[in-house]
């Protein structure tokens, strides 16, 4: 008898028993729609969190002066003006750099007709609200014209925005006072929110470089007071990162021996982290979904067990007009596995529309492993075989004759 | 000689628990034989029936089936056998419930390797044969106690065997549907099928044309008898 005659016999007697059959069912298609739902909802979890860094910069790196040693203590990093703006220059024309950035940093006390606010002032090149990420919630960035000519502009965040002038007020056009230097508000930035690390990415005040130096803090010429932001081509942080070593060693003349006088940083690590601790969480969803579907496939065995005592007589009966015992063995072994595949196809169905539900409530985006997908087909068969080996076996050990005596 | 037993033994239990259902047995059948196999219960047909349909093996002795000694060989084997020299009619008929009279007389093709083409076509012919042409679809629960054993008699001749061995097979049913299922098989002894069936009603063993009478174990006799004629008007 070949297979498919034996799979047309398995479900003939599957049908016989619907309601039965897809009760068992029931047990797999839960056990297969956990699966596939708790790893699209980790996937997704994952792609989200990717998304987040993309939107700080994955690509983005920064360069850090070098630290100050005095008296034999050494300075954080930055506490020496190492970086210059010809290094800025050198950066800006490496291969695989998109866009670099002067970043210049002071805290300044901000004053408008009505209100003041001390804040985070930023001095910086127009790239830098590309590198960053930003977008105009109002008005303009500033633009090169306004970092050559030196001009009094400035492009405020919302939270230093809604503290000068009110909550909702478009501060465009607006003059406010930066340690008493008046400068022209020409835009508001869209809100990020809070940063990963629970600092409030909306209060800064950003300014032309030039202005920020002539005007704010007063910068040696040659020297950069700040750091260095720098966007890499797609991909190519790595090789950046490592040209940018090669690079500022070659400018600031160092020997083959010498500690580097600058430092290179990127998200790269940071974000690793965090695809893992989301990788971690969907392992565990994965487990315990798992453990579902081995409950399912011992529902399969318990019915199949229930089937094969029940059917002892029609077993008797296949046993006497011919069926031999690895006829009868396949038999129960093809509906052990029927259900478990059936159960499996429903299950990913099930699976990929909660997914899809879980992924849109939780503002996920829908990821979808296939390789989980075909896991899920493989274990749910592999349940089937599992667990209807032992009463198949069982049936097809059967004499014929006690089977047909059986009452 | 089709069917050929020597010197059959059967021994359930050990010790004090030791039944000789069966006691040095000796019973040839040719070809074209009409056998009744009677005896009260316990006597030991039953056992005799078992081994002559290969659906067990003697303890000792042989047993040959077209000269082939089939008391050693493998459950696989032995089914091969079961489908395809012989056909089994039970007391309680012994359909599969919620399947077709259709399908149910397909079963014993399943197992030959019959052609998927020639499935229907065979099984249409062997319910037609037995009067059944025109409940073809129905389910078992739909059909009278004779229209199931006339289904389970199609099921037994479907795959075209030599013999046709009944367990009881009008204990189950009324007189006169029992005399209707008796000369079915007189009809078909005549069509060339060997059969063979075990009852305990001296009326139903009438039906054949030698008689064996088993008790304790034993063959008590075994001789030609003028069978009962079929009466008129009986549908076959």
């Amino acid at each position: 008898m070949n297979t498919w005659r034996t799979l047309a016999v398995a479900l003939q007697a599957l049908t016989r028993n619907l309601t039965r059959s897809l009760l068992t069912v029931l047990g797999v298609i839960i056990g297969v729609a956990a699966v596939i739902a708790m790893v699209s909802l980790g996937e997704g979890a994952k792609a989200k969190v990717a998304k987040t860094f993309e939107s700080m910069g994955t690509d983005m790196l920064t360069v850090f002066s070098g630290s100050s040693f005095a008296g034999g203590a050494r300075g954080g990093a930055g506490s020496q003006p190492t970086l210059t703006w010809d290094d800025l220059g050198a950066i800006r024309a490496m291969e695989n750099v998109s866009m670099a950035a002067p970043q210049l940093s002071s805290q300044g006390q901000l004053v408008s007709p009505t209100a003041n606010w001390n804040s985070r002032v930023t001095g910086t090149t127009p790239e830098w609200f590309h590198i960053r990420n930003w977008s105009l919630a109002s008005g303009r960035f500033f633009e090169a014209a306004d970092e050559a000519g030196g001009r009094a502009v400035a492009v405020l965040g919302k939270t230093v925005s809604d503290a000068l002038f009110g909550e909702g007020v478009d501060p465009v056009g607006q003059t406010v006072r930066v340690n008493r230097v008046p400068f022209q508000v020409v835009g508001l930035l869209a809100s990020k929110g809070s940063s990963a690390f629970g600092m409030d990415n909306d209060d800064v005040i950003v300014v032309p470089a030039t202005t920020f130096n002539r005007r704010i803090s007063g910068g040696l010429s040659k020297y950069l007071q700040g750091v260095i932001v720098v966007q890499a081509s797609s991909g190519q942080t790595d090789a950046v990162r490592a040209d940018l070593s090669a690079l500022l060693r070659t400018r600031h003349k160092l020997r083959d021996d010498a500690e580097d006088d600058f430092a290179v940083r990127d998200l790269a690590d940071i974000a690793q982290a965090q695809q893992q601790s989301a990788q971690t969480i969907t392992s565990l969803l994965a487990g315990v979904a798992l453990v579902s579907l081995i409950v399912g496939g011992i529902g399969i065995m318990n019915i199949m067990l229930v089937s094969v005592t029940e059917r002892t007589r029609e077993i008797g009966l296949r046993m006497s007009v011919g069926a031999t015992p690895s006829n009868v063995l396949m038999q129960f072994l093809l509906e052990a596995m029927t259900l478990s595949v059936l159960g499996g196809l429903i299950g990913i169905a099930l699976g990929l529309g909660a997914g899809q539900v879980m992924a849109m409530k939780f503002g996920f985006p829908v990821a979808v492993r296939p390789d989980v997908v075909v896991l899920a087909v493989v274990v749910s068969a592999a349940v089937g075989i599992g667990f209807g080996l032992y009463p198949a076996r069982k049936a097809s050990l059967l004499e014929p004759i006690a089977a047909l005596r059986y009452e | 000689m089709l069917l050929d037993a020597s010197h059959l033994w059967k021994v359930y239990g050990e010790g004090d628990a030791r039944v000789e259902a069966l006691r040095d047995v000796c019973l040839s059948v040719e070809a074209g034989e009409f056998v009744a196999i009677m005896g009260p219960s316990g006597s030991g047909k039953s056992t005799l029936m078992n081994l002559l349909g290969c659906l067990d093996k003697p303890t000792r002795g042989t047993y040959r089936v077209e000269g082939e000694d089939v008391s050693r060989l493998s459950a696989t084997d032995l089914a091969h056998r079961r489908n395809r020299t012989l056909g089994f009619v039970f007391q309680a008929f012994n359909l599969l419930p919620r399947t077709s009279a259709l399908a149910n007389v397909q079963l014993p093709m399943l197992y030959a390797g019959v052609p998927s083409k020639e499935l229907e076509r065979r099984a249409r012919a062997a319910l037609e044969r037995v009067g059944l042409g025109d409940r073809l679809s129905h389910l078992p629960s739909e059909l009278s106690g004779g229209q199931q054993q006339r289904v389970a008699i199609a099921r037994a001749i479907v795959n075209r065997p030599k013999v046709i061995l009944a367990d009881e097979p009008t204990g189950n049913l009324d007189s006169k549907t029992s005399a209707q299922i008796l000369e079915l098989f007189q009809q078909l002894r005549d069509e060339g099928l060997t059969i063979l069936y075990v009852t305990h009603e001296p009326d139903v063993a009438e039906y054949a044309s030698r008689l064996v009478v088993v008790k304790d174990g034993r063959i008590a006799q075994d001789g030609p008898q003028t069978p009962k004629q079929a009466g008129p008007g009986v549908a076959a």
